[in-house]
């Protein structure tokens, strides 16, 4: 496996880069929109049912599926593999920073508000740091799912380590076939730890000691 | 849904396929999550290192899982069974140690003082009490592998992700959505008979009677 990395160290080099930079374009485009609309959506009381039902409607259907759909609109390439890497991040941030913040204990709402906050403080101070750690596990689902679909991007041209799986298994090369496997299950891997060093790193103090 | 109306017989033959992928998958699962859950919840120091490792495997993109499981069983329907029920063993282990440990140890304590053996405390307290945490387990599992079973079309394993492929191959909207329809409402249908399940199984458990000792710490 490390000879054939070495050996094609450039079409590695190239997949592997595409293979980052569609997950971290679809992660941060899923998070710069997914947290502020879940915001905006945990502030208007008639879309709480809504958004749940559209939730758990979309983390139902399968992601080939998402990925399918989208090239019938969006041709082969970059754009569909993007495009349905984006749907399939959004709605586990967006899904966990709603139903963070709407579940934030009664009581403390309560007594930030018998402490004189305004609504808004007692969003940003109150209701959105508390929900930190439920924000990054669905963010760390989300970049876990976009690793994993990045890699079946490679059946919609978007180019990505999931290309090397797929010569592999069509050229019977199992050199191919295992650097691919092993690399992109090392990339999800790593981008796990990272966002699990993330959610330490970002959990407010008070939390970690009550828990 | 032309692709549907002009080849009934192949979407139904798909879907039927893709039930019974899942179904083998989730049934083993279940078997091999619950027991290895049991174990875990009598060998605590086992924990830590058994949902790890259940969970390094969950974290594999599922083609790259199913690409490493080639050399070893080739292509087909038991590559697929194979990554499906390592899939799952972090939702149903995880769910099934959690569902016996949060049991009122009051109970628990009960079922010694009646002086039942370690399987009838298993059998008779334990599993029946733990089941609507066990349950929500197998409905994330169920949902998982009606999605990842669609990939393991690419292996060769049948199923309705066949239409999903060949659909992608050919850009044929129809035939895209000849495969997503089906595979959604097989999606939505299991995820709310789940659902149902588990809730009455959460009343059930809810409704018990308490037992009125004072729990200790």
């Amino acid at each position: 496996m490390l000879q054939y990395i070495l050996t094609h160290q450039a079409e590695f080099m190239v997949l592997l880069r595409q293979h980052v930079i569609l997950t971290c374009s679809a992660i941060g485009l899923a998070t710069s929109i997914g947290i502020p609309l879940a915001i905006l959506a945990s502030r208007i009381p008639f879309l709480e049912r809504p958004v749940l039902l559209l939730g758990n409607l979309g983390q139902t259907i399968p992601s080939l599926v998402i990925l399918a759909l989208c090239i019938p609109f969006l041709g082969i390439g970059f754009a569909p593999s993007l495009a349905a890497l984006f749907l399939r991040a959004i709605l586990p941030i967006l899904m966990n920073t709603f139903t963070g913040i709407k579940n934030v204990e009664h009581g403390i709402i309560e007594a930030a508000r018998g402490m004189g906050m305004t609504e808004n403080q007692i969003l940003w101070k109150v209701q959105i740091p508390l929900t930190v750690p439920v924000m990054i596990a669905g963010l760390r689902t989300a970049v876990v799912q976009a690793v994993s679909l990045a890699t079946l991007a490679a059946f919609a041209g978007g180019g990505s380590l999931g290309d090397l799986i797929q010569q592999g298994i069509m050229m019977v090369d199992q050199e191919r076939l295992m650097t691919g496997a092993v690399s992109t299950a090392a990339l999800a891997l790593l981008a796990d730890f990272i966002i699990g060093l993330l959610q330490q790193w970002l959990t407010p103090q008070g939390l970690k000691i009550s828990a | 849904m032309q692709y549907i109306l002009q080849n009934p017989g192949t979407v139904l033959k798909l879907t039927l396929e893709h039930i019974q992928i899942s179904l083998i998958s989730v049934a083993v699962s279940i078997v091999i999550g619950v027991v290895i859950g049991i174990i875990l919840t009598r060998i605590k120091i086992l924990q830590g290192p058994v949902l790890g490792l259940a969970g390094v495997l969950y974290t594999i993109p599922s083609l790259a899982l199913f690409a490493m499981l080639i050399p070893f069983f080739g292509l087909g329907l038991k590559p697929t069974v194979f990554a499906l029920i390592l899939y799952s063993q972090l939702a149903i282990i995880r769910n099934t140690v959690s569902g016996i440990e949060t049991i009122d140890p009051s109970i628990i304590e009960v079922a010694e003082g009646m002086g039942m053996t370690g399987w009838q405390k298993l059998f008779l307290v334990e599993l029946p009490l733990g089941l609507p945490v066990i349950m929500a387990g197998v409905r994330m599992v169920t949902v998982m592998a009606i999605g990842v079973a669609t990939i393991a079309s690419y292996i060769s394993a049948g199923g309705l992700g066949d239409l999903i492929f060949l659909g992608m191959q050919t850009v044929d909207l129809n035939v895209i959505f000849a495969g997503a329809l089906p595979l959604i409402i097989l999606a939505l249908g299991a995820d709310r008979i789940l659902v149902l399940l588990q809730r009455k199984l959460e009343r059930w458990r809810e409704d018990l009677p308490s037992t009125g000792l004072v729990k200790e710490g």
